[in-house]
């Protein structure tokens, strides 16, 4: 009895010795929560050796890959993962009336962050899947009178998927290019919209160089040709305003997981005055008014109805302090480091997402040198290739540039201790692979790499 | 109701912040810190009491976020360390509670409405 009692006085002493020791900021940099089973590298025999400390896990700097999920959203969904539990369609008892409730509430929260009507957002299992419903759902509805679309080189790869799957069907798309900016030319997409075209498609943020596209003129120019206009906006929403209707977007696609809400759901904003019209992807119950069937996940929604509240309210405050960090990382590597170019318009960017390319170096050894930081080069979904991605080839980048860029993503939760320390380590890396990389000689010495002929063995 | 005096409204600050502190991840732990200093210190010069009232309710109910979400973590984090520490031979030591974090949330009054997170609106 006395050991079990002098165990817990034990146990209690290290709980408290931890929360001090997490409150220090300096040593909580690195200090993280501390590192469960699958992703612990120690291997399992020597578990059997008590824990020496906390174990260190890297900055989070790709906020656009995911982000973390906010206390509020957690505190709002809890509930909804323990007690209220019931299915929002069952119409016959408390446990459905509760869920239902919390889903309405949700959709209304949704559509006030966007200007919408509650009517015209229906749920869906992420922003992949959105984009799958307008793109599909619009251009097969109208098939009968309009077999053309267009959309942008620098789409999300759903969205381009989307597209080829219907030229597989027999619809034509026009892949619109992007300046050097990043930004599409508005005279083309003009020239490019013909008498069948049923639907245009552009991103308002991008989610690896951060450009943001002209969304009310291109908005303006698809209304005044009685084109539909879809746009994606799961990098934007919640980051810059946007309203449906004073951009005149017909359709939209919410992601939950990019605005700190939870993985696996997200919405599709379909207007309704002028009604759209869509062709159900998935059959089923005819939930969400048909277009979405399937049962709708309330600890979910309320999460993304929750997300969407907080970042309407934050929306101000985080862009202000997004846009000091992003000024103080770009300034602090650009005045350290020479030959380093910044991907994308300077001036039509969110500044949370900056891609910046550094000469002579290779990306991938960036990112493997700078391990205490996650970070990626090029989008999530396309990171298992070594491919250089795909929307810097489209913005007219060299080669050997596309190959050195690195995404830095700045969040709602990012410290300026963490910029800083992020500068840092990527001004000593790139100075150490410089001086290793023979093209960097080359150069130091005057020579244009541009005029080398490189002979083949 | 009287509107709440300057002494309750810097309790309630001295609170918050004292809760924020105790977020095991760094992250959190320094977003609320610095939201609450810029919250409060934004709100400083706000005169009508009605208001002052709302942005203190407010506050209350933002308090009660931060410390469910605190314990929620710490008890969410020590679970995975036991958990590791089960898959080594040794039995668990006695006094481990493995579901803590189900048992904080059977403290949210399930026989009530559900809250409402349309009030969710924030002080800070």
């Amino acid at each position: 009895m006395l050991l079990r009692a002098a165990w817990r006085r034990a146990a209690v002493a290290v709980t408290a010795a931890t929360g001090p020791k997490a409150a220090a900021p300096t040593r909580g940099l690195r200090l993280r929560v501390r590192d469960l089973a699958p992703q612990s590298a120690v291997p399992a025999d020597t578990a059997a050796v008590p824990e020496a400390g906390p174990v260190l896990r890297p900055l989070y700097m790709d906020v656009q890959a995911t982000t973390p999920l906010d206390p509020r959203v957690l505190d709002a969904m809890l509930p909804y993962l323990v007690n209220y539990y019931g299915n929002p369609h069952s119409r016959t008892h408390a446990y459905g009336w509760e869920s239902e409730a919390a889903m309405e509430r949700a959709r209304q929260q949704v559509a006030s962050l966007i200007g919408a009507d509650p009517r015209e957002i229906i749920f869906t299992s992420g922003a992949t899947e959105s984009n799958n419903i307008a793109i599909k759902g619009v251009a097969r509805f109208y098939r009968s009178r309009k077999k053309h679309l267009i959309t942008t080189q620098t789409e999300h790869k759903c969205v381009l998927d989307s597209c080829r799957s219907l030229e597989a069907e027999g619809f034509q798309v026009t892949y619109l290019p992007v300046q050097k900016s990043g930004i599409i030319d508005l005279k083309e997409l003009e020239a490019a919209i013909q008498p069948d075209t049923s639907l245009v498609s552009v991103m308002t943020v991008n989610n690896e160089i951060g450009v943001k596209q002209p969304i009310a003129e291109i908005g303006r120019i698809c209304s005044s040709r009685k084109v539909y206009f879809h746009t994606d906006a799961a990098q934007a929403v919640g980051k810059i305003p946007l309203d449906v209707n004073d951009m005149k977007i017909d359709l939209m696609s919410i992601s939950g997981h990019k605005i700190y809400g939870p993985k696996g759901v997200g919405a599709v904003y379909i207007r309704r005055r002028p009604r759209v019209r869509v062709e159900a992807l998935q059959s089923g119950g005819g939930q969400e008014r048909g277009m979405r069937s399937g049962t709708v996940p309330t600890p979910l929604v309320v999460g993304l109805g929750a997300a969407c509240e907080v970042a309407q309210q934050e929306m101000e405050y985080d862009h202000k302090r997004i846009s000091k960090l992003a000024e103080r990382l770009i300034q602090n590597i650009m005045k350290s480091l020479p030959d380093v170019v910044m991907n994308g318009d300077p001036e039509h960017h969110y500044p949370g997402c900056i891609n910046l390319s550094f000469a002579y170096v290779e990306g991938e050894s960036l990112l493997m040198a700078l391990k205490d930081v996650a970070l990626s080069s090029g989008s999530a979904c396309t990171s298992a290739s070594l491919e250089p991605s795909y929307v810097l080839r489209a913005i007219g980048t060299d080669e050997d540039l596309a190959h050195s860029s690195i995404r830095f993503g700045i969040g709602r939760f990012t410290t300026e201790e963490e910029v800083d320390y992020t500068v840092e380590k990527c001004i000593q890396h790139v100075k150490r692979l410089r001086e290793m990389s023979p093209l960097w000689e080359m150069v130091q010495d005057g020579i244009d790499l541009k005029s080398i002929k490189w002979t083949q063995h | 109701m009287a509107a709440s005096s300057r002494a309750q409204v810097l309790d309630l600050y001295r609170a918050m912040l004292r809760e924020s502190k105790r977020f095991s991840a760094y992250n959190y732990r320094t977003y609320a810190v610095r939201r609450i200093r810029d919250g409060f210190r934004e709100n400083k010069n706000v005169k009508d009491p009605v208001e002052i009232q709302t942005l203190v309710n407010k506050a209350k109910r933002d308090l009660g976020i931060i410390r469910r979400q605190v314990r929620c973590f710490t008890h969410v984090t020590q679970a995975g360390v036991q958990w590791r520490d089960l898959s080594s031979p040794q039995p668990p030591p006695p006094g481990f509670r493995q579901f803590s974090c189900l048992s904080l949330l059977s403290s949210w009054d399930y026989r009530h409405a559900p809250p409402c997170p349309a009030n969710f609106l924030y002080f800070w």
